[in-house]
């Protein structure tokens, strides 16, 4: 469906480099990237709003790099939104199917309908700014989905909604792309939106698309450290391969996978406790820090001269009675251990 | 009281010495015409008076047209491209305001020696060089406030250049480019020095003025300065009126 191949392009403080990779139709693609990473300049380039200095945009096998964007027949939604403010709701909706000259009638027939499914009926007489960040959200969606584009375009959809809201509009997406089966690409820095919406995941740092693969398969393994640093294995460890185990500073540690120069384990998959755990990796530390996050309190365990970071959460932090200089034991499962180079 | 209070009114009582000086002129030569109210009622029946402000009042508004024509393209261009010398071009657009009004007439007249002399042409010209300034800054003003994603959604979902211009960048802008032709407008209307030079006949309602001045005395150019005010200040507060509400 879509393909991008090698795109290079610097534009203000912002640059892409060699970016390849393929979109396949009702397929939902996520690019996943810390901010700064060029993700909005790599869907405007998509988008036609700007033009790559190098490399080739591919759409149903047609060159498409340097079409104007109302030639590529896709839907941009960006971070702002975007209402037209001037308009109200069911003239936004209507914007697409207007300029091709379709008849007055069957666009009140398809507006009527895309409203009903994304439950903005009631919303259509009103001007945008008189909307909820949610509302004009699912206005964006509807005008992005009835013009039944190639490929829609997402750019951070989710990330000025409150959490309620969000969670909302992500399990409502999943039912819209069943009933629409649209294509999409969703540039996004949340790892939520991409493990519940995405089929394949594109992870970017600094202008290049370092990782391309299913979203968990991604998420498992990332290929480098600089990745697996991205996608939240904040315990990192360099060691030596003993058989089945692996080795760093004297700790040695039981591991699953294809063993590899460097180890990383989540901190949310390492276990905190007072009694020793029943797990096949056991250590016992030292706490040396504590971080409140708010729901979960994020601690540095010392073992012999290595550190580890865990998640545990508030009420538990409270009940182990927490102080610094606690003994505790830190426990994970073999298979909680990623290898990578 | 305390201390800021007398900060505040400190600031008001400087500020309203500008307010009071532009006001206190304009009642006062209302009220002194107030006293030789059959005068003024001669001049408003006064053929030539009628004829003069007529011709004030076309020449006006066919400028604040010809500006809009010419001015809202190079406002879009000015809010939307980069280019170079876009400095330059932007600091030409702000000349006719830093020449002496006498001057412009001049340099019109040496331009177009023949073409214009004593013609409508003339006047609006001469207006149109010192009064279009306002419609191209806040034509370019309007562009700007307009967020340019929308118009990269618009053409998204498959409208033309033109068609994004027509549909979301110029309505959206309307109300600023018009504000500018107002105050376009407003100028026209107040311009003297230019038209002097070019055009003293067609008679217009502000040299009128001039001639009664210089003929006649001071209280002979009274009834006809009133009448301009009176006009000017009705259609300037109605048009923003207007266009204030459509903002709103």
């Amino acid at each position: 469906m879509l393909r991008v191949d090698g795109v290079t392009k610097t534009w203000k403080e912002f640059k892409i480099e060699k970016v390849s990779f393929e979109v396949k139709r009702g397929e939902y693609f996520i690019v996943l990237g810390p901010s700064g990473a060029g993700k909005t300049l790599l869907l405007e380039l998509i988008a036609g709003i700007h033009f790559p200095d190098g490399g080739r945009i591919l759409m149903d096998g047609r060159g498409v790099t340097h079409l104007p964007p109302e030639k590529r027949k896709l839907s941009y939604i960006p971070q702002e939104i975007a209402l037209f403010p001037h308009m109200k709701v069911y003239d936004n909706i209507a914007y697409g199917l207007k300029t091709k000259k379709i008849p007055k009638e069957e666009i009140k027939t398809k507006v009527k309908e895309i409203a009903e499914i994304l439950e903005i009926s009631h919303l259509l007489h009103r001007k945008p700014k008189t909307l909820s960040g949610g509302e004009q959200q699912r206005v964006a969606i509807a005008r992005a989905l009835i013009v039944e584009p190639n490929l829609i375009l997402l750019d951070e959809p989710f990330a000025n909604l409150d959490v309620h809201v969000k969670s909302k509009l992500l399990r409502e997406m999943r039912v819209w792309r069943k009933k629409f089966n649209f294509t999409a690409l969703h540039v996004t820095h949340s790892f939520e939106e991409a493990l519940s919406l995405g089929d394949r995941v594109g992870v970017m740092l600094n202008g290049k698309l370092v990782q391309t693969g299913e979203v968990k398969q991604v998420f498992m393994n990332p290929k480098n450290e600089k990745i697996a640093r991205f996608l939240g294995f904040e315990n990192i460890f360099e060691g030596c391969v003993r058989g089945d185990r692996f080795v760093v500073d004297g700790i040695s540690m039981k591991i699953t996978g294809k063993p590899k120069a460097k180890v990383g384990v989540r901190p949310d998959s390492i276990v905190v406790s007072t009694n020793i755990p029943d797990m096949d990796n056991v250590f016992r530390g030292r706490v040396i820090a504590f971080e409140d996050l708010g729901a979960l309190v994020r601690l540095t365990v010392k073992v012999n001269n290595v550190e580890f970071k865990a998640f545990i959460t508030h009420t538990s932090f409270l009940e182990m009675e927490i102080k610094e200089g606690q003994e505790v034991f830190i426990g994970f499962k073999s298979s909680s251990v990623y290898c990578f180079d | 009281m305390r201390r800021k209070d007398y900060f505040d009114a400190f600031f008001a009582l400087l500020g309203s010495f500008l307010i009071i000086y532009i006001v206190l002129p304009i009642a006062l030569t209302f009220t002194k015409q107030a006293e030789e109210l059959n005068l003024f009622f001669e001049t408003i029946q006064d053929a030539v008076v009628l004829d003069a402000l007529k011709n004030s009042l076309l020449t006006s508004t066919a400028t604040a047209i010809v500006s809009l024509f010419f001015g809202i393209p190079l406002g879009y261009v000015l809010a939307r491209k980069e280019f170079k010398n876009k400095s330059l071009i932007q600091g030409i657009i702000d000349v006719p305001i830093v020449i002496p009004h006498s001057v412009v007439g001049i340099i019109l007249l040496t331009t177009f020696p023949n073409k214009i002399l004593d013609s409508y042409l003339g006047i609006v010209m001469a207006m149109l060089f010192v009064s279009s300034p306002f419609t191209i800054n806040s034509a370019r003003d309007g562009f700007l406030a307009v967020d340019d994603r929308l118009e990269q959604v618009a053409r998204s979902l498959g409208a033309t250049k033109l068609k994004t211009f027509l549909t979301i960048s110029l309505p959206l802008a309307l109300p600023s480019i018009f504000s500018g032709a107002i105050m376009t407008w407003a100028r026209a209307m107040s311009e003297v020095g230019a038209i002097l030079i070019i055009a003293y006949y067609p008679k217009t309602a502000q040299i009128l003025v001039l001639e009664y001045f210089e003929n006649f005395g001071l209280k002979a150019s009274m009834p006809i300065s009133v009448l301009l005010i009176a006009i000017s200040l009705t259609l300037f507060a109605f048009l923003r009126w207007v266009v204030g509400r459509a903002k709103g």
